[in-house]
């Protein structure tokens, strides 16, 4: 490898022998692409033309009245297929297509990013398969047919807990054994390195929009930038623009499920240790030897028991922070974002929303410019919503 | 018995003087329970094993098949942490001093600290440990320790493994070197890749030192093929983890298969 893709003693390359050769394969292209005016030509066409880009910064006025803070929305949900997800599977298939690969696997939980990876495969005609536990096969059926509609494969994990973190280790084993053909397309700064750097290469676009946007719109940086973290390429890719700027106060929200303390959450940065999982060194939900822990959310996004390395190296260094919000408090940040501004978010979003009320409320915070990552819109999630809110749809 | 414990080359050297290769079943430790899995070993060592591989159970691993998966889960299931996997080496050691490797995911070193696994590791009478999911990138920082404790740090060569890292990987190396037979993860295989061989010999070409084929290996021609190709050992896995689950209700015919294919598996070792 030409970098040990280390952020601090974070990050690396954890992977068996076989997979090495594959990641420098990977690195070098990447390195050699990332700057190439061709490639780049080519994506910003297809961000622009087929994803939507630039998505706007809004000036969310009825909340701001409402929290007492002046709150802008990066608007991610109104991105083609609906969430961020979109900026890193245009960004990584365009590179398969420029390594010549023929296949492109990914992971997906709720299904987002399988989708997103699906699309892609179809723009660039390039075949397609998904990992998806069972579990989440089943608690998510319309998004499997959404993504056999762009001609995706879905292929159901039955092995360990049937959900995202298996789903992984299976589209690393199909990687480990097809590495000439097969791209394996990582949907979150997280994973060996290169992942964590060239997913964040590729959300960084949203860090870029947002800084000159609210340039133009305010005159200045704002105090606070805040968004949900799963893996953590929403909140990567906004965070990117501004870490140079110690000035704005970076804040990762994670999801955490029953509550913290509960047994049952996804909050890995707040309650997690150290350990290697899927490729690098990071925090992770784990018991005492070293087991990995289920997480639970209720938004399947953040229902990941590890997390991208460059936020735990951001934790360690205090250059952000991060705290969690319960399944209940999400709920309520996604319907006082719909009431208020007629935005239903995703339950992702909807965690950085909750936490912004809660932080709007603290004396000190009255009056903050705040930017919210808004990373994805919130159809995906209307069967479970009204499920809880006991309403038959 | 843990005064003498047989190192990796008194083995390759005791089996080749007797114009033999080494073979090396594994298993994963606690599975399907401590007890049995401690017949399962007695089982091996009894009808051949030259040294022994085991694993202890990993909630994610990344480098095996759905055969080592599901082994780790009844593990797990079971009750067995690192702790008792230590327990476990130390009973081993009661009834045998021939060489015994661990098979690790590297989140369960990480999490104890090196410095405590391998203290423990030498206590419990191991000889070696691979860590499946740490390449020499991420390894230097064990070696150290693998020195203080005399521990073998063991590593692995795959096909896609360039000579020019064979050489590193060869450097950093001690014991013996796993060899990856297949592109893929571990798992039961019915043919054994011509490509193995060409491995084998490319690997001999860059080391002198004992090296033991692994993953795939599932039947006694792949043992021989394998030993006939230039490698001093055979690693059995898969095809006998195999015989575990099919036998859960019934330990007595699970032990008298193991056994039974444990001498053939060994025969085919005799040149």
């Amino acid at each position: 490898m030409i970098s040990k893709g280390k952020f601090g003693k974070y990050g690396g390359v954890f992977v068996p022998e076989l997979l090495i050769p594959a990641l420098e394969e990977l690195e070098s292209a990447y390195l050699k692409y990332k700057d190439d005016e061709e490639f780049n030509k080519e994506l910003d066409y297809y961000l622009k033309e087929f994803a939507g880009r630039p998505t706007a910064l809004y000036f969310a006025e009825n909340l701001s009245k409402k929290l007492g803070c002046k709150i802008y929305l990066k608007r991610e949900d109104m991105l083609h297929t609906g969430a961020h997800k979109i900026n890193n599977t245009l960004g990584q298939g365009l590179l398969a297509k420029y390594m010549g690969k023929t296949r492109l696997i990914a992971e997906t939980g709720a299904g987002q990013h399988g989708i997103a990876t699906a699309v892609v495969g179809a723009l660039l005609k390039i075949p397609t398969e998904v990992y998806m536990g069972s579990e989440d096969v089943q608690r998510q059926k319309l998004n499997v047919f959404r993504m056999e509609l762009s001609d995706g494969v879905v292929l159901p994990v039955e092995s360990g807990s049937r959900t995202l973190k298996d789903a992984i280790n299976e589209a690393m084993r199909d990687w480990i054994t097809n590495l000439d053909t097969t791209y394996y397309l990582i949907g979150s700064t997280m994973g060996p390195h290169p992942y964590p750097t060239m997913v964040k290469h590729f959300q960084a676009v949203i860090g870029r929009e947002t800084k000159k946007q609210i340039m133009e719109k305010e005159g200045k940086l704002p105090d606070t930038i805040m968004a949900c973290v799963g893996g953590g390429s929403n909140s990567m890719g906004i965070f990117s623009a501004f870490v140079e700027d110690e000035e704005v106060e970076l804040i990762g929200v994670e999801g955490g499920g029953d509550g913290i303390d509960s047994g049952h959450t996804g909050a890995t940065l707040t309650i997690g240790t150290e350990g290697v999982l899927h490729g690098s060194l990071s925090y992770v939900l784990q018991n005492d030897d070293g087991q990995i822990n289920e997480a639970h959310s209720v938004s399947a996004g953040l229902d990941y028991p590890g997390v991208g390395p460059e936020h735990a190296y951001l934790k360690d260094t205090g250059r952000a922070s991060y705290d969690a919000v319960t399944d209940k408090e999400a709920l309520e940040g996604f319907k006082l974002l719909s009431e208020t501004e007629g935005i239903i978010p995703a339950l992702e979003s909807a965690h950085a929303i909750a936490y912004a009320k809660k932080y709007a409320e603290k004396e000190e915070n009255k009056g903050k410019t705040i930017v919210i990552n808004l990373s994805g819109r919130g159809d995906k999630d209307m069967d479970l919503v009204a499920k809880e809110m006991g309403v038959e749809v | 018995m843990n005064q003498d414990i047989e190192s990796y080359q008194e083995m390759f050297d005791r089996v080749k003087d007797n114009g033999e290769g080494a073979f090396i079943p594994f298993v994963v430790v606690g599975d399907p329970d401590f007890e049995t899995s401690l017949e399962i070993v007695k089982t091996y060592v009894d009808n051949g094993a030259d040294a022994l591989e085991l694993g202890f159970p990993f909630s994610d691993p990344i480098a095996d098949g759905p055969t080592v998966q599901a082994a780790d889960i009844r593990s797990l299931n079971s009750g067995m942490t690192t702790r008792r996997g230590f327990e476990f080496i130390k009973r081993i050691r009661e009834f045998t001093n021939i060489p015994i490797g661990l098979l690790v995911y590297y989140n369960l070193i990480y999490k104890m600290g090196a410095d405590d696994f391998y203290k423990a590791a030498k206590e419990s009478g191991l000889n070696g440990i691979l860590a499946a999911d740490l390449p020499p990138e991420e390894a230097e920082i064990l070696l150290d320790t693998a020195d203080k404790y005399g521990l073998d740090q063991i590593f692995m060569a795959a096909q896609t493994t360039s000579n020019e890292r064979l050489e590193k990987i060869a450097e950093m190396c001690s014991g013996f070197l796993y060899v990856v037979a297949v592109m893929g993860v571990t798992g039961a295989r019915s043919e054994l890749a011509d490509t193995t061989v060409e491995l084998v010999s490319r690997v001999r070409s860059h080391s002198d030192l004992p090296l033991a084929v692994g993953f795939g290996i599932s039947r006694p021609e792949h043992v021989r093929n394998v030993l006939s190709a230039g490698s001093d050992g055979a690693i059995v896995a898969s095809a006998l983890l195999n015989i575990i689950e099919e036998n859960l209700e019934n330990k007595e015919v699970m032990l008298t298969k193991i056994g039974s294919f444990c001498r053939e598996l060994k025969e085919a070792t005799r040149k």
